[in-house]
Order: structure tokens, then sequence, then C-alpha cells
């Protein structure tokens, strides 16, 4: 029996191009903060629990493993928000011309980057770790 | 003229189903925690350092606690709906996409609650 041409998934053969990337990262960004929500909950625990477990609880986030997993969840944040932003003016109809959504798109990325680094730069000391 | 024959749409069957009232929660749940998110971090900027006093008297109270629970609740429940589509998308074996979405929303409702509960301890004094 012959077999008939089936569509293809759109992943299978569009052309890459970075928006793409810029929406594959929105994915990914928005499950690392759903892992990043539980961090949120345990620090909420620890300075529920009393200021001896928010001083372990900071020394654990302090190590640099966690630091690392911080800036990652920073960076997450970051991106996820601006993009996210993006993604609202999309589904209310705005910025579908290739070049708008281009253009917005370069915005976004470089937004979350500067905007990653500000937060990690000022909340440092205050997430664990720093003094 | 509808693609849905009349035993789909008495069941609310259909390529749709449930899909636009999940599709619209994440957008209304997106909305929120862009404004809490803000927050958050805003003032988490503004601890400098972060001792405990500090915490424990930003998030003590009314308004800051009022807004940390909502945190806690949209981004659980934002989460969920965002979860859900990556496992239907990546998980095709039936059995297991279930099983995976059960343990996804267990998971983040045990988190909600627990984080919750921190939240009112805090505002309430209990830990103090």
């Amino acid at each position: 029996m012959a077999q008939r041409e089936r569509p293809l998934s759109p992943f299978l053969h569009y052309r890459w191009q970075y928006t793409n990337t810029l929406s594959i990262l929105h994915r990914i960004t928005g499950v690392l903060l759903s892992l990043g929500f539980f961090i949120l909950v345990y620090w909420l625990a620890a300075v529920a629990g009393g200021p001896e477990r928010y001083a372990e609880a900071r020394s654990c986030l302090g190590s640099p493993l966690l630091q690392l997993v911080m800036f990652g969840a920073a960076f997450a944040f970051c991106y996820h928000l601006c993009n996210g932003i993006r993604h609202l003016f999309f589904d209310m109809g705005y910025g579908f011309e290739l070049k708008t959504a281009r253009a917005s798109g370069w915005y976004t990325a470089g937004a979350a980057v500067v905007l990653a680094l500000v937060v990690w730069i000022v909340l440092r000391g205050s997430l664990g770790g720093g003094a | 003229m509808s693609l849905r024959s009349p035993l789909g749409r008495v069941l609310g069957l259909g390529s749709a189903r449930g899909g636009s009232s999940h599709w619209y929660a994440q957008r209304v749940t997106a909305v929120a925690l862009v404004l809490l998110g803000i927050w958050f971090v805003g003032s988490l900027a503004t601890l400098d350092g972060g001792s405990y006093e500090q915490v424990t008297g930003w998030l003590g109270s009314p308004l800051n606690s009022a807004l940390a629970l909502l945190l806690v609740v949209v981004a659980a429940y934002h989460a969920g709906l965002g979860l859900q589509v990556v496992v239907e998308d990546y998980v095709s074996d039936n059995g297991t996409r279930a099983a995976v979405l059960v343990a996804v929303k267990f998971a983040l409702v045990v988190a909600a609650v627990v984080g919750a509960l921190a939240v009112l301890r805090i505002a309430f004094g209990v830990a103090a």
C-alpha cells in the first residue's frame, strides 16, 4: 500500500530563525522558574521557621552551586518577564509584522540580560551568600 | 456549519474542549505575575543585606504579606498551567502523561500550601 505524504509538524521543516530560539527559551525559563518556585517556598518556610532556620537557609543558598542556580533563576525571571510581556502584546494582536516581531525579540533579549545583571548585582546580598 | 458531532457537542468535547479557559487563565495570571514579580524583586532590592529582622519586618506588614500570599498562590497556578502544556506536548504515552500531570499538580499544591502557611506565620508573628 502506497504511503501517503502526511503533513509534518512545524518544527520538522521550518527554517531556523532566532525568534524560534526566543520562543523555546520562554518555555525553558518557564520550567526553570517552576523549579525556582520551590526555592521561594523553601526560603519563605525558613523565614517562618525563625532566625536559626533562616541563617541555615542563607548559608545553604549561599553555597557556590546554589548561587549558580540563583543566578539562573534571576535570568529566567527577567527573561520570562520581558518575553511574557511581549507575548501578551502578541495575544492582543499587536507586533505580528515580521520586522516588529524580530525587533521586539532583540529588545526583549537585551532587556532580559541587562535586567538579570542588575537584579543579580543588587540582590546578591539579600538572597543568601553575599556578606 | 459545525464540524463537531452532536454527541461531541453535548459532551463538551471537540478540538478545543476546555482549552480556551486554560489559555485565558494563563494570561490573566501572567498579568498578575508581572505586577507581583516586579513588587517582589523590587522589595528584595530595598532589603539591603536581608537580615532576619529586615525580612520579617518587610513580610510582616499587612500589605506585604497579602501580596506575598497572592504571589505564592498565583505563581503556583500559573506554573501548573504552563507545566501542564509542556507535559502534554512532550509526554506522548497516555499513562505516563497522566501520572506526570498528577505528580506535577500535587507538588505545586503542596508547595503553595507550605508557602502560604509560611507567609501567614510570618504575618501573625508566630515565628517571632
